[in-house]
Parts: structure tokens; C-alpha cells; sequence
């Protein structure tokens, strides 16, 4: 192999990028130049050493700043923790440098990874590179904008329901919801521990798979992470989807904008003449996903952030009793979505109100997983719009939360029965806004998604 | 299901969170329009239906266990090292027991 350049020479000329897009994009939070030359020239050194160099050598990764990194800023876009510096890393990270992958810096994301705009980061917004008046989705989106605008190769977000698929949609990226605990969340900052996954961003299908496949494993250190053993992604990409069968759920088609819609019947199309079998199916319970989820994502956020009281993790607001420091440092320092989530987790769990909110969310949950097994019985993906539109303008949404949260409508199920799913780019509008094309297959069956992805992405490029 | 700012209070107190008049008028009315759509659960029968509180995976009941063995955790000054206020080894907080009760 012919040598072209250092890992340390693209990781100085990566950074210098990210440095000077970051103010027209705001992707960034913080770069971790030292971390990143350090790890690069590792790599070199094990390269000049004849050593192996990992699967990832070299290659410049942005973290969202949910996931914690030892010794580097770790803000979750909060001014509650601006200046906290975490003590370890997450296993993530820790694998990706493993296996010779240098961490570029910290991406923006909504506050504790709470939105689904990525307005409601403490630090601003983020924009989208493909259309700067408009957002990259949330919550991961400054890990998404990141790796459209190419100011890194590779990018972690995380998805508790719809936080990587979303942005990856609106940025046209691919981005992998895996299984639930297929990754150790083992260093993520909890927001909703039931749903929460660390996922990849890339540029292509292939990439994804080879991040995914870094990370994912069973982890000691997080006791939900999964046993199941991680097949080699990459290997049976190329395998071909005829026969494959398709399922196509009718209820993800009621509310969808015409030109979204359009494009994902074309992929639907193209997946037909390459031999996939679709047909219709039914997810009965679709239209009751986004109460479901978001009684349960609220209860569990509102116990996961109980713990930012001023007492441990970096801001307080003085005050003269305790409970007044606690009170005070809460509410100066989470923003308004926070608050809200908090107020709504706190309100449905409380006396009396329990079994008719919590309790009835999470027998609900039990139906929308079943209607997946029953799906799964007939079809081994299925193939659904990730967003009901592309990418809104700035500020649009932001005034009215149910709005918000019902764009989320076509993420949730997925997340809230647990299977891997991904968005791939399957084209763009009239005025040039990418849209993502969803697959959804059944726990643990990454290698069959990536697949079907991986032929959607051929079928874009013409190839 | 409509909040009045009491009610709103009342919760705010439960969450630990001091919140302005502006942001329990403005919750309010978010929580009242969240909570109403979310009132559509109650169309439902979920008579007999298991609550599902986590995804689950096949796996031996003790799988996720280990030898019980001394292992080096964080250090006393890493633990602290991103507290507001620290000392001797401790957290520091605003006095909450006092003298002449």
C-alpha cells in the first residue's frame, strides 16, 4: 500500500476544517485536538511499527456530547454541566480507540439529548448543511451535520426515539438504531434507560456497519448490553436481497407530506425489481406509539436527571437551605424542554396518577411490540418513511410541543419495541432536502437491515 | 385533562425545580395539551395485558453476575472532581441539620 498521508497530517487538516465550518454550522461543541493528535499518532506509530492499526485506523470520529469521554468536555448541551469533565470513558469510545479510531471533538445535540430540532441545545442551534436555514433534526443533530458536511468521517449519536435516524434523514446520511443492547450504553448520560442507544453516522452503509460492529458486544459494565454474539456486518452486504420480504406498513403512510411519500414508494419500487417480495402489513397499534413513548421517555427522564441537584456535578445556585440549592440549581440550569419533560415524567408518576399513565403506557408498549412479532412472522424487514417531512426551517416548530413530538411518529415504534433500524438517503426534494428511507428488521438482525440498506444506497448512486 | 397552576406547582415542588410565573402559566397550558393527547391511551383495552418495563433478551438468570472480587473503582479525587464545592474528601452542601432544635 502506497502511503499518501499521516493519520496525524488528516487529523490536523480534519480539525482545522471542523474548526472553520463550525461557525457557519455550529456542529461542535468542543474539539479534542489533544486527544485526536495523540490517538493519530498512535496509529502512525503502529503503522511505521508494522503493527495492525485497528479497522478504524486513522479515521476522524465526532462524538455526540451525551456519551462521556475521559478528560474532554462532556456538556450534554446543558448549562448544568458546561464545565463538567468526565472521569472515565464511555465503552464505546473506549472500543473505537481500540481499534485505531481518532476522536475528533464533541457535537452539538439537543439539551440531554431532548428534541428532536436541535434547538434546544444551551450553546445554539445547529444548522443544516445542506440547507442552513433549516435543522439538521435532533437530538444527535450536530453529529449528523457533522458528517454531511464531511468535518468528520464517522460520528456516534444516541437514540432513545428517533435521535440518529432523523437527523440522518435530514442531513441525507445513514444512521443505525441498533438492537436494544446491542451497544453498552456504559458512559451514556441517561435520559430514558429503557429506550436509550448509542448508534453510528456515516457517509455510506458499509461505514455504518463497520463502526457498528467496533462497538457492539456485551460489556460487564452495563448489565443490559446484550450476549449475543456480533456477526461480521460487512461480510454479507454484497449478498444480494432477492426473495427478500418486505413488509410495508399502511399506518406509517396516513399523514406523510406527498413528495416524502413519493420517494419512499420509488425506493419501494426499486426494491421490487431487485427481487424483494412486498407487500402490505399492519402495525395496529401505530397511532398510540407517541403517548406511549413519551409517558414512559418523560417518567424515566424525569429519575435519570434527579441527579444534577448542584451537589456532584459542577453547577450550583447558592442558597441558604438545601432543598433551596437544589430547587434553584434545577431550575437555572435545565432549559425548557428539559423542564417540561421533567414536570410531564414527575406529573405521571406521581399519587394517583400512576396506573392511569405510567402503568397503561407500558402495557400499551407490550402491544406495540407485538404487533412487530406478529409482523415478523410474515416479512423479514419492513420498509417505512423515517419522517413525515425533510427538514423544517429554524423556529418553526418550536412554539408548539405537541407538534414537535408527533413528527416523531414513524421513530418511536421502533425504539419502543427495541429492534435495530436504520435511515438511509433515498433521494431528495424539489428544493434539494434529502429524505431517509427506514428499515426495520428483528432483534438482532443488524446484518439483514444493513443489507437491504446497503441495496437501497446502490440503487441511489446508479450503480 | 386540564392543570390548574396549583397542580402545576404541586409537581414542580415534587421535581425540585423553581420555576418562574411565566414558565408554571406556560406549563400549564403545555402539560394540559400533551396530557389531553395523551388521554387517547384510555380508547385501549389493556385488560390482561403484561406491562412491558424493558426489552428483553434470552439469558441466564445469573449471566449477568461475577466473581465477587476487589476491583480499583474511581479515586476519592476523581469522584469529586467535578463537584461545586468539595472538602476532606467530601461533598460539601448548605447545612442541613441544625443546632437548637
Amino acid at each position: 500500500m502506497e502511503k499518501k498521508f499521516s493519520a496525524r497530517e488528516l487529523t490536523q487538516q480534519t480539525l482545522a476544517y471542523a474548526y472553520t465550518e463550525n461557525e457557519r454550522i455550529n456542529a461542535f461543541l468542543t474539539l479534542s485536538i489533544k486527544r485526536a493528535i495523540e490517538g493519530a499518532m498512535e496509529v502512525d506509530r503502529k503503522i511505521a511499527a508494522g503493527e495492525d492499526p485497528g479497522p478504524l485506523a486513522g479515521v476522524p470520529i465526532a462524538i455526540k456530547d451525551v456519551i462521556l469521554t475521559r478528560d474532554v468536555r462532556t456538556s450534554c448541551a446543558s448549562l448544568l454541566l458546561d464545565k463538567y469533565i468526565p472521569p472515565y470513558d464511555a465503552t464505546a469510545v473506549t472500543r473505537i480507540e481500540q481499534a485505531g479510531g481518532v476522536i475528533l471533538g464533541k457535537t452539538n445535540c439537543d439539551e440531554f439529548a431532548m428534541g428532536s430540532s436541535n434547538e434546544n441545545s444551551a450553546f445554539g442551534a445547529v444548522r443544516n448543511p445542506v440547507a442552513p436555514d433549516r435543522v439538521p433534526g435532533g437530538s444527535s443533530g450536530g453529529s449528523a451535520a457533522s458528517v454531511a458536511q464531511k468535518s468528520s468521517v464517522l460520528a456516534l449519536g444516541s437514540d432513545t426515539g428517533g435521535s440518529v435516524r432523523q437527523p440522518a434523514s435530514f442531513c441525507g446520511v445513514v444512521g443505525v438504531c441498533p438492537t436494544y443492547g446491542r451497544v453498552s450504553r456504559y458512559g451514556l448520560t441517561a435520559f430514558a434507560s429503557s429506550l436509550d442507544h448509542i448508534g453510528p453516522f456515516a457517509t455510506t452503509v458499509r461505514d455504518a456497519a463497520k463502526l457498528l460492529k467496533v462497538i457492539a458486544g456485551r460489556d460487564e459494565m452495563d448489565s443490559t448490553s446484550a450476549f449475543a454474539e456480533v456477526p461480521d456486518y460487512e461480510a454479507s452486504l454484497d449478498a444480494g436481497v432477492r426473495g427478500m420480504k418486505i413488509g410495508l406498513p399502511r399506518e406509517f403512510f396516513e399523514g406523510i407530506e406527498s413528495e416524502t411519500g413519493r420517494l419512499i414508494m420509488k425506493a419501494v419500487d426499486q426494491l421490487k425489481k431487485l427481487g424483494c417480495e412486498v407487500r402490505d402489513i399492519h402495525l395496529p397499534h401505530t397511532s398510540y406509539a407517541i403517548s406511549c413513548y413519551y409517558i414512559i421517555a418523560t417518567a424515566e427522564a424525569s429519575s435519570n436527571l434527579a441527579r444534577y441537584d448542584g451537589v456532584r456535578y459542577t453547577m450550583r445556585a447558592e442558597s441558604e437551605s438545601l432543598s433551596g440549592m437544589y430547587r434553584e440549581t434545577r431550575g437555572k440550569g435545565f432549559g425548557a424542554e428539559c423542564k417540561r419533560r421533567i414536570m410531564l415524567g414527575t406529573y405521571v408518576l406521581s399519587h394517583g396518577y400512576y396506573d392511569a399513565y405510567y402503568l397503561k403506557a407500558q402495557k400499551v408498549r407490550t402491544l406495540i411490540a407485538r404487533d412487530f412479532t406478529e409482523a415478523f412472522r410474515e416479512v423479514e424487514a419492513i420498509v417505512a418513511p423515517v419522517s413525515p417531512f425533510p427538514a423544517f426551517k429554524l423556529g418553526e416548530k418550536l412554539d408548539d410541543p405537541v407538534a414537535m413530538y408527533l413528527s416523531d411518529i414513524y421513530t418511536i415504534t421502533g425504539s419502543l419495541a427495541g429492534i435495530p433500524c436504520t435511515s438511509v438517503p433515498c433521494g431528495t426534494t424539489a428544493e434539494g432536502l434529502p429524505v431517509g428511507l427506514q428499515i426495520l428488521t428483528r432483534h438482532f438482525d443488524e446484518a439483514g437491515m444493513f443489507r437491504l440498506a446497503h441495496a437501497c444506497e446502490r440503487n441511489q448512486s446508479g450503480n | 385533562m386540564k392543570l390548574t397552576l396549583e397542580e402545576v406547582e404541586a409537581v414542580a415542588d415534587l421535581a425540585n425545580l423553581a420555576l418562574s410565573k411565566e414558565e408554571i402559566e406556560r406549563l400549564a397550558h403545555d402539560l394540559s395539551g400533551i396530557l389531553t393527547y395523551m388521554d387517547k391511551l384510555n380508547e385501549l383495552d389493556t385488560t390482561g395485558v403484561e406491562p412491558m418495563a424493558q426489552v428483553l433478551y434470552d439469558a441466564g438468570e445469573t449471566a449477568t453476575l461475577r466473581e465477587d472480587l476487589e476491583r480499583p473503582s474511581l479515586t476519592n479525587e476523581e469522584a469529586l472532581r467535578n463537584a461545586p464545592l468539595s472538602g476532606e474528601g467530601y461533598f460539601k452542601v448548605p447545612k442541613v441539620i441544625s443546632r437548637d432544635e
